[in-house]
């Protein structure tokens, strides 16, 4: 009898940690330090709005065609809301596009231009801008029905062990999130403000330039710039990032 | 020509305190780096900066290499007339930059 209730009682309290265990989402603003947060918080001291200002001068500048992108999409204001939503479903294509693929579509296909590199200066200034338009929207990205199978490779990647150090995305970001890595605090890895200015590249960069970096430092060959796999681990992080707000231009340390 | 953000009031009373911020876009390049195949990157950074509020030095500064790149500035002027206030900084190539902000006083 009194093993049964105890038992019981056992089955309770694990329920209970398992449900103060659920992550809350726990935006990387949170927890990097005063003086980097003021400096998101003030636009004219965000070194990100360097990459915005060229961005606008992009976004009314025509291109080889003969289009500029306020030539179609009006001011830069028409975008709210974009980022929020995207990798999105291109339904064309059968397959989600993320901000960046889709503003190289909208170069290739109606602009007659040259597709932008991954994280050069150029497409970092236009998703930075389009990214603006959106900031303090909750990251609403679709991840069932056409992108499903698409959340799950991600989800599968996200929890994959990798590289020489045999670590996945998950170990760190959940299992050890809030701890230190040589000093440094281990965040829970939302990307809700890319592209964003990270203080240790002295430089804007896309969440590619971020994975890219966190693969490197877990010895795993980098996926390409172009891999379908990236475009899956945005999506999962989208999903898991459900209840933060978009941030897009973030200071990061 | 680099990118610069300026923010100063756009108006102001007289005798008040304003406070001026200025980011520069540009790499401010130690001189003490070496690029992928071991040769010296040369220097490269803002490496002085002139703050002028009609034609009253307001700040004057000198940078040097450990500046971190995409330098930020804020300071603060007291408010006395109608003007331009500009600002100059000169980086290891020589050239000059020059850009204005414009500022009523009531």
């Amino acid at each position: 009898m009194t093993r049964g209730v105890g038992r019981w009682l056992y089955l309770v309290a694990s329920f209970v940690v398992l449900a103060a265990a659920a992550p809350v989402p726990r935006s990387g603003y949170t927890d990097a330090s005063p003086a980097t947060r003021s400096m998101q918080d003030d636009d004219s001291a965000n070194p990100a709005f360097l990459w915005v200002k060229q961005g606008e001068t992009l976004w009314s500048t025509s291109q080889d065609g003969g289009k500029s992108c306020a030539d179609c999409h009006g001011a830069p204001a028409s975008m709210r809301g974009v980022v929020a939503r995207y990798p999105a479903f291109d339904a064309a294509r059968s397959r989600p596009v993320t901000l960046e693929q889709r503003i190289n579509l909208c170069r290739t296909e109606h602009q007659a231009a040259e597709k932008l590199e991954q994280d050069s200066d150029s497409l970092l200034s236009l998703s930075a801008l389009v990214g603006l338009q959106s900031r303090g929207m909750p990251v609403h990205v679709q991840q069932d029905g056409p992108m499903q199978p698409f959340h799950d490779d991600g989800a599968r990647l996200y929890a994959t062990q990798m590289g020489q150090l045999n670590l996945s995305c998950h170990q760190c970001h959940d299992g050890l999130a809030g701890q230190k890595l040589a000093g440094s605090l281990i965040p829970q890895g939302h990307a809700n403000g890319y592209p964003l200015y990270r203080l240790e590249w002295q430089s804007m960069g896309s969440l590619y330039r971020r994975i890219r970096n966190c693969l490197t430092g877990v010895r795993a060959t980098p996926f390409s710039p172009d891999a379908p796999e990236l475009v899956a681990i945005e999506i999962y992080l989208a999903g898991r990032a459900q209840g933060l707000v978009v941030e897009t231009p973030a200071v990061r340390p | 020509m680099v990118r610069v953000l300026i923010n100063v009031p756009k108006t102001a009373h007289r005798g008040e305190i304003i406070e001026i911020k200025v980011l520069i876009s540009h790499p401010m390049e130690s001189g003490q780096r070496r690029n992928e195949m071991g040769q010296p990157i040369a220097r490269d950074i803002i490496h002085s900066f002139r703050c002028t509020y009609n034609n009253e030095v307001v700040l004057e500064a000198e940078f040097f290499p450990a500046i971190a790149a995409n330098p930020f500035l804020s300071f603060f002027a007291v408010a006395e007339d109608s003007g331009t206030i500009v600002f100059a900084f000169v980086d290891d190539h020589g050239t000059e930059q020059v850009e204005r902000a414009a500022i009523i006083v009531e």
